[in-house]
């Protein structure tokens, strides 16, 4: 790395709506969009195009739901930009500079709408053993199945809470895997009113059911969660409580997250108001910052079906005053009441609150105990002393566990909300303090 | 406090954590509060620099001073405090500064402080990483780094260890002579000691002091990538000189194999917010004199108040209009380094002991002898 200074002059990209996410909403958005005309250029942390949830094998077929959208996304005339994660976003006088790292190189998109579909990530409450090798997420898993990851006979056990754990338990059978159990936290009595209110769309009750068959020969529990996680150097038996009575199981494997949170980090950066940990948006997926839209998870966890509609309504709609149509008004409304009803039933439980103890790993990066930060009296303080939350994942895994621990207000988002290049973060437009619209791109063919 | 505290001190920053330190230790009671918690202000978004600096004789003298306190204590302090003794090279850019390099290192050495010159050659192999052509540096090995927020609480947990009581959470609305007020609470004392860094001047009006924004970024972890605290020797004229704006090379080994790069210098007020501009320009200026920077992954940026008065130097000592109040404030970017000189300082005046070095150049009253000439 020594030697004489190389400068990375970013490539630049003019649109009029900048995607970032490139998830079912964020699609669903840029294709909307694009159709329409306006110049759309998607971004994605992912190497294809179909966000955690449509994720597939670099160079595989995309999976029947997802293929649709994919072919369209890619005759819609946007431009998707993959492997790429944003840095900063500036508000301009026209519009925004987004400043994101592609492939090790800065890239300046100028944008005058920015439609924010960054998804969600899963909720880690930390217990003793979860950071043993052989402990994994759920939805972890779901993308490691998808890459190709063998689980042929091994012993797995799934336990969280939340409907991902079906898609997840059925991947799993599918790939061979010795699934011992699924154990749902949630409470007996409310999962089953909220299986038989799925009848208000039939079409969730539907793929549970499907889901369901795929794994028949595993038991399936509610009210049952891990207390601890055990091995030496790798997993090799976990804990289970229903509250009365405790047991072991040998497993090679725990699948384990207690549903899904809304990334509302470049929302935040923005100034976008957060409502319940979700960015919050009007009925045309509006923030409140001018020119900022919002879909999918980020504004709520609710699944895939309304993150395509919520993406239609905001590629229907930026940038102009057309109204949204009313089906879509509609069809959107359905699902968000059934989406608000699985909030509800799948909350974390309680006593999920007690499962740290005072030498549990809560941060792995800085590796932190829940002893050393359990006094203080905010997350600032917790970090300046301990460094909890400040490691390379700037504390996307440990804050949330503590914020529903010990009930702790997130800390303020600044430059770089991703961890970026020093030359991508010191990027600078040469010779250009505040280019106006309309500006042709300079890209050449790398990113089509 | 069950009974009376001798001495009340006003925010538990690490040179209020300073003062309080020394005095618990000088026997006094002492009652420490802070608006929000030990180390969270201008302390925790420092670098940790412990730094001889020659900006004035008075200041190298409150800087050296202070330098021999932290090498005496650090054996003492937990080891969270990170404590490094890395070292500072001057860095010198061309012939001229490489004079000026020779003119530091003779100062240096009026003081008793160990320094010396490095060929081209000896700085390339000391630092790889920085940029061929340089002309040689000053390495300074005395100097050291540590973690300035649990230093800070390192010093409260010393003062209540001597039976210093901590209020946090806890903002004081008025200094009145020999009492503070906290709300409808009336807390009177012996003396009081404001050590509110940049916002002193919100308690004690007429102090000279205003907020001096910095920027730093923090990198993931590289162990090695440099040992020694760097400092262009430009960085004296960027602190010195009261512009609005300025950036200087500026970057030190963290203990945790992770580089923090600074700095800057901006009057702005109190706006926190991270700069854009000023900081691609604090980071140019790190890239040409340390170009592999460009491929390490920056993790996070912050801002702080620097608390700046119009001749670099703090105000420590007695403060006339108001009988018991005493100033600890005005530290600028040196205040981790100075603050074990500070404390002991202002203990000293407190309890009628010689101080170990003049505190004429500090004192307040200096801000009246000069009122009117600004």
């Amino acid at each position: 790395m020594t030697g004489l200074r190389v400068d990375f002059y970013p490539e630049i990209v003019a649109a009029d709506v900048a995607v970032i996410g490139a998830g079912p909403g964020g699609i669903a958005a840029a294709v909307s969009a694009a159709e329409r005309g306006l110049r759309v250029v998607v971004m994605d942390r992912g190497l294809e195009p179909g966000g955690q949830i449509w994720r597939h094998k670099a160079g595989a077929a995309a999976t029947p739901e997802a293929q649709p959208w994919i072919t369209r996304l890619a005759a819609s005339g946007a431009r998707t930009i993959n492997g790429t994660s944003v840095v900063d976003v500036r508000p301009d006088a026209d519009g925004f500079e987004i400043i994101a790292e592609s492939a090790s190189r800065p890239l300046h998109i100028w944008a005058a709408d920015i439609i924010l579909a960054t998804g969600a990530r899963e909720l880690f409450i930390p217990f003793d053993g979860w950071t043993l090798p052989g402990v994994m997420g759920i939805g972890g898993t779901q993308a490691l199945i998808k890459s190709g990851a063998s689980f042929a006979g091994k012993r797995v056990v799934i336990a969280g809470s939340g409907p991902l754990m079906l898609p997840v338990a059925a991947s799993l059978a599918d790939a061979g895997a010795n699934l011992l159990l699924v154990a749902e936290q949630a409470r007996r009595a409310a999962v089953a009113q909220f299986a038989t209110g799925l009848w208000r769309t039939p079409s969730l009750l539907l793929q549970a059911a499907k889901y369901r068959v795929r794994f028949l020969t595993s038991s399936y529990t509610t009210g049952t969660w891990v207390t601890a996680a055990h091995g030496v150097d790798r997993l090799e038996s976990i804990t289970l409580t229903d509250g009365r009575r405790t047991w072991r199981h040998d497993v090679d494997v725990l699948c384990t997250g207690y549903g899904l949170i809304p990334n509302v980090e470049i929302a935040r950066l923005i100034g976008c108001e957060i409502r319940e940990g979700a960015i919050a948006v009007d009925n045309r997926q509006r923030t409140n910052v001018d020119h900022v839209l919002a879909v999918g998870e980020a504004t709520g966890i609710g699944g895939a079906p309304l993150s395509l509609i919520e993406g239609a309504i905001a590629g229907s709609t930026v940038g102009s005053v057309e109204a949204p149509s009313g089906h879509l008004l509609r069809r959107r409304a359905a699902l968000v009441g059934a989406a608000g009803r699985m909030l509800d039933v799948f909350a974390p439980r309680e006593e999920l609150r007690s499962l740290p103890h005072a030498d549990t790993i809560v941060c792995r990066c800085e590796d932190v105990s829940f002893g050393a930060v359990q006094g203080a009296a905010c997350a600032r303080q917790a970090k300046l002393y301990t460094r909890v939350g400040m490691g390379p994942c700037q504390g996307r895994t440990c804050m949330p566990a503590l914020d529903f621990l010990l009930a702790w207000q997130a800390d303020s988002v600044r430059p770089p909300v991703e961890p970026a290049l020093v030359s991508v973060l010191s990027s600078e437009v040469a010779g250009e303090a505040t280019p106006s619209f309309p500006l042709t791109s300079s890209v050449g063919e790398a990113y089509q | 406090m069950s009974q009376r505290p001798d001495a009340v001190v006003i925010g538990a920053g690490i040179v209020g954590a300073s003062c309080a330190e020394a005095l618990a230790r000088a026997g006094r009671r002492v009652l420490i509060l802070d608006s929000s918690f030990a180390g969270g202000g201008t302390t925790a978004a420092g670098m940790g620099h412990l730094v001889a600096m020659d900006d004035s004789p008075a200041q190298l003298a409150l800087t050296a001073y202070s330098g021999k306190l932290w090498t005496e204590l650090v054996p003492d302090l937990p080891g969270n405090i990170e404590y490094e003794p890395c070292g500072t090279l001057w860095v010198a850019e061309d012939e001229e500064q490489l004079v000026a390099v020779r003119e530091k290192q003779r100062t240096y050495a009026e003081f008793g402080i160990e320094a010396e010159t490095l060929s081209p050659t000896q700085l390339a192999e000391a630092e790889p990483h920085l940029r061929p052509g340089l002309s040689g540096a000053l390495r300074v090995p005395g100097d050291g780094v540590i973690y300035p927020p649990n230093a800070a609480l390192a010093l409260v947990q010393r003062a209540i260890a001597n039976g210093a009581q901590l209020r946090e959470g806890t903002r004081v609305d008025a200094i009145g002579p020999r009492e503070v007020l906290v709300g409808r609470e009336r807390i009177s004392c012996d003396c009081v000691i404001n050590a509110c860094g940049a916002e002193a001047a919100q308690l004690t009006t007429g102090l000279p002091i205003v907020p001096r924004k910095g920027h730093l970024v923090i990198t993931d972890r590289y162990p090695g990538f440099c040992h020694h605290q760097l400092v262009e020797l430009g960085y004296l004229t960027s602190a010195h000189t009261m512009n609005a704006e300025s950036v200087a090379f500026n970057v030190q080994p963290r203990a945790t194999g992770q580089l923090l790069i600074g700095s800057s210098r901006e009057l702005v007020g109190w706006d926190g917010t991270v700069n854009r501009a000023i900081v691609r320009r604090m980071l140019d200026r790190a890239l040409d004199f340390m170009p592999g920077l460009a491929l390490t992954s920056a993790i996070r940026t912050w801002t702080g108040f620097r608390p700046a008065t119009p001749d670099k130097l703090p105000l420590i000592g007695a403060w006339e209009d108001t009988p018991g109040l005493w100033i600890a404030a005005g530290h600028e970017g040196l205040g981790i380094t100075t603050s074990l000189g500070t404390g002991q300082l202002i203990a000293d005046l407190i309890v009628g002991a010689t101080p170990a070095i003049d505190p004429a150049p500090f004192a307040p009253a200096r801000v009246h002898a000069t009122a009117g000439v600004s």
